[in-house]
């Protein structure tokens, strides 16, 4: 029997974790993402979750901590938000580098100064390039699900993997989630097994120096294990959605079979972004939404078959890559620039720090989008 | 040690890790080793404790295990009875 619980995205997020057996648990406390370990140190501490509870002194060694347990072959779980994350930073490239698949939850908030503790994509869009998987939660039920689907992926590819949500929104919101038999999910996400491991019977050194001779073969294969992450990733959740029932997809596409124009957007504004779908509907517009749900691997293949049925398609960004554009916006122009038949791609900056994204703005940037000029970079609502 | 010979990236194991346990033998860093005199020795087993490889086997007596020792000679230092002397190893070209 399933379970059904009203819980917050992070207690999603602990419950996700303690479902997935994490095993070893290292983790620093930050706003908004406080809940998520709280939640777990009481699971460790009750016996409920067999796993250990390191406490730490910041989010570098809670890293280094979770890439040392993976090392030694254990399920490494952690949860971090905006300056955490930033912490971490060299750690990111570490575990990824040495291809542990570490799992994280990031609570997306906004990068200060000024202090904010709203949510925007910066924080995890500026690590973008470390070698982790990144998947994009739009509810929940979303972020417990997606707990095991990242597990199961990163551990088959061997690279670490972040689950994001947005602050507050999904965070501190409370949302019916339903939780599956334990057997099932263990029967889905069996026991850690990585093919090398930290063991007293046989020695060898970690992270030891690579020359020049050999340092890009091993970037190569992480290239190739992103690769096939992006594969394994489409895999895995159809056999999620044969085991539990629910589909999200690596793109989710939201009535765009018959869509003219598409709104591409990542996280929880999607939802909003469906019932303004729905209202434009109704008026006559041939609009469909593209939820990007997975952001590293980058989904090529879908964007492309997408973008060659349509005749324009809305980014919306809730961050920037200053000095250029929304980083969606430049991502899906650069998966399609060398396509022969593309549609006008538009990109907006909106909802940055936390300011609420309604039904309103979406449908107002689709009207702006009717008369904007393409090449201008199109900050929504800010105030000028 | 073990030569080993790749030809292509997928030749490598997929991490970091040395292909032969080798490379996990640190002893052959050192450049002095510790000369144990046991007449002279009390037992107490301080070499033991201050050892920052942990490179002594406490038996009866102290041994070292020189595939991790560095011969940093701390042992020799903190000896309360000189049981421990430091032999230069350095080959001078």
């Amino acid at each position: 029997m399933s379970t059904v619980k009203v819980i917050t995205g992070n207690h999603a997020a602990s419950f996700g974790a303690r479902d997935c057996r994490a095993e070893v648990i290292a983790a620093y406390p930050i706003t908004p993402q406080t809940q998520v370990v709280e939640l777990l140190s009481e699971f460790c501490a009750d016996g409920v979750l067999k796993a250990k509870f390191i406490k730490v002194e910041s989010e570098h060694s809670a890293m280094a901590a979770c890439i040392g347990a993976s090392a030694a072959g254990a399920r490494a779980y952690t949860a971090t938000s905006a300056h955490g994350l930033a912490l971490m930073h060299e750690m990111l490239h570490w575990a990824a580098n040495a291809r542990h698949p570490v799992v994280m939850a990031n609570i997306n908030r906004a990068m200060g100064p000024p202090w904010s503790i709203w949510t925007d994509q910066n924080d995890s869009l500026a690590q973008r390039d470390t070698g982790w998987l990144q998947f994009y939660c739009e509810s929940n039920q979303e972020v417990y699900d997606t707990t095991m689907i990242v597990f199961k992926v990163c551990e088959q590819v061997l690279l670490p993997g972040m689950l994001v949500l947005d602050a507050y929104i999904l965070s501190h919101t409370y949302e019916p989630v339903e939780m599956p038999d334990q057997e099932l999910i263990d029967e889905f996400l069996p026991p850690f097994d990585p093919p090398y491991r930290m063991d007293l019977d046989d020695p060898h050194a970690f992270g030891a120096l690579c020359t020049p001779e050999w340092y890009m073969e091993l970037r190569y294969l992480i290239q190739e294990a992103h690769e096939k992450a992006l594969v394994t990733a489409r895999e895995v959740e159809k056999e999620f959605t044969k085991t539990f029932g629910r589909s999200y997809g690596v793109v989710e596409f939201y009535r765009c079979e018959d869509a003219e124009e598409v709104i591409m957007i990542a996280g929880s504004t999607a939802s909003t972004a469906k019932d303004a779908v729905d209202i434009m509907r109704k008026q006559g517009r041939k609009i469909g939404l593209a939820r990007i749900k997975l952001f590293r691997p980058f989904p090529n293949e879908e964007i492309r078959e997408l973008a060659s049925k349509v005749n324009k398609l809305i980014v919306i960004d809730r961050n920037i890559s200053f000095g250029n554009q929304g980083i969606f916006f430049n991502e899906i122009k650069a998966c399609l620039c060398n396509e022969k038949n593309r549609p006008p791609v538009y990109g907006f900056i909106a909802g940055l720090g936390g300011r609420d994204m309604k039904i309103e703005d979406i449908t107002g940037i689709v009207e702006q989008a009717d008369t904007c000029d393409i090449e201008e970079i199109l900050w929504w609502g800010v105030k000028l | 040690m073990t030569e080993v010979k790749f030809k292509t990236a997928h030749d490598l194991p997929p991490c970091s890790i040395s292909v032969t346990n080798e490379l996990t033998k640190t002893g052959n860093w050192r450049n002095a080793k510790p000369v144990f005199h046991k007449e002279k020795c009390i037992q107490c087993g301080i070499c033991w404790k201050v050892c920052p490889n942990a490179c002594i086997i406490l038996g009866e007596y102290p041994e070292w295990n020189m595939d991790y020792c560095k011969g940093c000679g701390v042992c020799a230092e903190e000896c309360p009875k000189d049981a421990i002397e430091m032999e230069d190893e350095r080959v001078m070209i």
